[in-house]
């Protein structure tokens, strides 16, 4: 390895530790999907249908999450509205 | 009461049947009496593993059939004395294994061994959902490599909610093996870490087998590379099959191995 390979490496970051967060953030998205009831994706696709009756939105601007604490489940439901000046 | 331990990973060819070939071998060598069942209908390859591809009459299908019994069907193993084959059919046919076909075989098995290891198929159809749902343990093999820790959450998660344990309320008990390790690669940040892997998995580590030349040759000569003593991945299943016994045996193998003057001269290899 050069001199100024090494000098590049620096400011790099390691492919071991891309790969280390590439996959704690993919992990944790599909634990999460992992514990959702099997009705939960056409349930999502369902409320975003209802809300576009309504209101014009992008599949991206909903985001719908169950949390299942000890003893309740939380059903929470995220919408990003469009701005208002361009109604 | 028998111990049944699949040997599982979602992944393709990350090295499940070696290990399934060397953890039996090492469980037989330490005098428990076991069986290896290779659950691959279709691509049977534990029989060559092991070096007893010629002597395969009947087969696992047969067995659940009842076309043969279970004597007939297993093969013992000429090198460990206790080790006995269960080998996998060659039939095309997907569904051929039925859950009440395998419970059969199994309960029938657990009246005669010690330990009854289960060689899963790659992926997460019913070969592999067979394979781990009677299952006490499972060990886990895993390759310090992105799609293979992904696919083994997959397989953790399918562990925890489609095996008869965790549809009775308990859990199988899961072991992490990692192998195909590379010290100088991880030492260069060129490859995940064991812990690393430990930190996504959250498994317990069962042991770390690096990558070396031996199992190539060991799978040439159709002999489990636990019984070559002198390489590395050898010792490194040997440690395994301790600390699966409940053992506490250090880590090993997990440095880069500074090699002496003359080895670096010449090039030596593991």
């Amino acid at each position: 390895m050069s001199i100024f390979n090494y000098f590049l490496k620096k400011e790099k970051k390691s492919t071991a530790s891309v790969a280390k967060e590439r996959l704690q953030i993919i992990v944790a998205h599909e634990r999460n999907k992992r514990h959702q009831p099997d009705y939960f994706p056409k349930m999502q696709q369902e409320i975003i249908a209802v809300i576009r009756k309504y209101v014009n939105i992008d599949d991206d601007q909903v985001s719908v999450q169950l949390d299942n604490n000890d003893d309740c489940s939380v059903l929470e439901l995220n919408i990003t509205l469009p701005d208002r000046s361009a109604d | 009461m028998a111990k049944i331990i699949v040997v599982t990973s979602g992944k393709g060819g990350v090295g499940k049947t070696t290990t399934s070939a060397a953890i039996g071998t090492g469980l037989a060598l330490r005098g428990f009496k076991t069986v290896v069942i290779d659950f691959d209908v279709g691509l049977r390859n534990l029989d060559l593993i092991m070096g007893c591809e010629r002597r395969v009459v009947y087969d696992f299908v047969n067995v659940i059939n009842k076309e043969a019994n279970l004597n007939q069907a297993l093969i013992k193993d000429k090198r460990t004395p206790g080790l006995y084959i269960l080998p996998a059919s060659q039939t095309r046919d997907k569904d051929a294994l039925t859950m009440e076909g395998v419970q059969t075989v199994l309960d029938n098995l657990a009246k005669d061994f010690e330990y009854i290891i289960c060689d899963s198929p790659a992926g997460i159809e019913q070969g592999a959902q067979m394979a781990l749902y009677f299952a006490d343990e499972a060990i886990v093999v895993t390759n310090p490599e992105v799609s293979s820790v992904r696919d083994s959450d997959r397989i953790l998660g399918i562990l925890q909610s489609k095996s008869l344990k965790a549809e009775q309320g308990g859990t199988v008990k899961e072991h992490l093996l990692l192998t195909r390790y590379n010290p100088e690669r991880v030492a260069a940040a060129e490859m995940l870490s064991v812990a690393d892997v430990e930190d996504i998995l959250a498994v317990p580590l069962l042991g770390v087998i690096p990558e070396s030349d031996a199992v190539l040759k060991a799978s040439n000569q159709g002999a489990p590379v636990i019984l070559d003593h002198e390489s590395e991945a050898g010792q490194a299943y040997l440690d395994a099959v301790s600390r699966l016994l409940g053992e506490e045996v250090e880590h090993r193998f997990l440095e880069v191995q500074k090699k002496g003057f003359l080895k670096r001269l010449l090039g030596g290899k593991k």
